[in-house]
This record gives C-alpha cells, structure tokens and sequence, in this order.
C-alpha cells in the first residue's frame, strides 16, 4: 500500500531543463529528510534516465512524488516518453551496452542506485521507467 | 553562453567547477582544457570539484576524457576535492574512474602534481645551466 502525499510534473525538452529538474529533486529529497548520500544517489540516476530519454526520445516528461509506504517516506520518479522504445529491455540493462556513444552505464547504473526499479517500453510507442528511492533505502 | 574558467599558476592549469554542470558546458571546458594545455606547455591540470555535488556517467567520461587527452599532451591531470557521496554514488554507479589520479583537497594535488612533474623540471632546469 503506497501512499501519494504531494507530486510535480515537469517536462524535459531541452539539456537546461536537466539540471532545473536535478534542482527541482534535490527540494524534495530535502523535503522528506534524505539522507545526503541518498539524494546523491537518487540525483545521479535521475540524470541517467531524464539524459536517456533526450538523448534516445527527444525529450519526455517527469513526474515527482512523495510517496509512503513501508513505513517510511520516499520519492517515487516516473519518467515517460513516447520516443522509439526499447527493443531488448534485458540487452539494455546490461553494463556497457549501449547504441548510443556512451558508457552504456546508464540503465543498469540507475538501477543500482535506487531501491526500486521499473522498466515498460514498448517499440514505436515509448518507454515509461519508475524509480523509488526509500528515505533511508 | 557559460564558460567556466582556467586559470594558470606556473606549469599548472586549474580549473574550479563551481556551477551545475550540463552537458554542453562539460564538453566546453573539456574542449577549452585541451586546447589550454597545448597552448601554455602546461604540465598538470588540477580539477577542483568540491562544489559539485552530481557526477553521472557523462561528467564522469568527461572528466576521464580530459585526464586521457592531456596525458596524451605530456600533461598530468589530478581531480581534487570530491564529495564523499559523489565517490559512494560513482562507485555504485559502475564509474570508479580508472585511470584519473585524484587527491583530497587543492593543497594534496598541487603536492601530487609537483612530485609527478620534478623529473621534468630538473631537465628544464640542466638545459638552463648550459646555455
């Protein structure tokens, strides 16, 4: 049983909505009482998966929520975006797979630094990632 | 457009990020950096990122992109004053940046640098003698 306390919508259309969006979180980990190390975290794979979606989708839309559920507060993160989607979900959360230029760190490094991690995408129609980061998770 | 700047001290280019890096401007300052090191003869680049508080995979290529390219121009980079939460995040992430020396504050890697280039030095130095 998960519980909404508050949400934010943004749009990433753009690199400089990047970092508005990494300003925008960090209020809200400071908000629910987050650890440092743990927003840190929570800051860097939600870089991963918003430059992903402008990178591979041209842009898409986020969504910030407080949630709560096992006994603590948390963020939950849904990003969403209707760009080419993701043939071979497993190929792409494998370490240094990548179609693009980079890294390839991407997905599975977002994966473990969150606490929960959810991949749908479905080709020509778009790619929907939710990530949960516990308040101390 | 956002230009962070490179300052020379000695045979040293430093550089203090002390805004958010987006992607653009990471790739500015890796361009500028090159471009500095080849231009001033530097010996050591030293990257102070005590005010950034998010490294993600990009900046992380990118800082290891400047290690890799000046080292290619027989400059040393040395990244100097990361947050311990960037380091936990960076490790966690599957980024330990292999291959780029860091130390823990300005002081160390200027020390780090010093020591690294004295070989060097001493040759500039004997070639001075002899003229």
């Amino acid at each position: 049983m998960m519980i909404v306390l508050s949400s934010d919508n943004m749009r990433i259309m753009k690199e400089l909505d990047m970092v508005v969006f990494r300003n925008r979180l960090k209020e809200f980990t400071v908000k629910i009482g987050m650890s440092l190390v743990n927003q840190t975290k929570l800051i860097t794979a939600a870089s991963e998966l918003s430059r992903n979606m402008l990178r591979y989708a041209g842009g898409g839309a986020v969504l910030i929520e407080i949630v709560n559920g096992q006994r603590q507060n948390g963020l939950r993160l849904t990003f969403s975006d209707t760009g080419p989607g993701i043939p071979d979900i497993d190929k792409a959360m494998k370490d240094g797979f990548s179609t693009g230029k980079s890294l390839g760190l991407g997905l599975p490094g977002a994966k473990r630094l969150v606490s929960d991690f959810d991949i749908k995408s479905t080709v020509g129609k778009g790619t929907t990632i939710t990530i949960i980061k516990w308040k101390n998770g | 457009m956002d230009k962070i700047p490179i300052l020379k001290i000695g045979h040293f280019l430093m550089v203090a990020i002390q805004v958010d890096l987006y992607d653009r401007l990471a790739l500015t300052l890796e361009s500028d950096l090159v471009q500095a090191v080849s231009k001033t003869g530097a010996k050591g680049v030293l990257i102070d990122i005590s005010s950034v508080s998010i490294v993600d995979s990009f900046m992380g290529r990118i800082l290891g992109n400047i290690a890799g390219m000046s080292k290619v121009l027989d400059a040393e980079t040395v990244i100097v004053g990361m947050q311990p939460a960037v380091a936990i995040t960076l490790v966690e992430l599957g980024l330990p940046l292999k291959g780029v020396q860091t130390a823990l504050n300005v002081e160390k890697g200027m020390e780090l640098l010093q020591k690294k280039i004295q070989f060097t030095e001493e040759d500039i130095d004997d070639d001075s003698t002899l003229q």
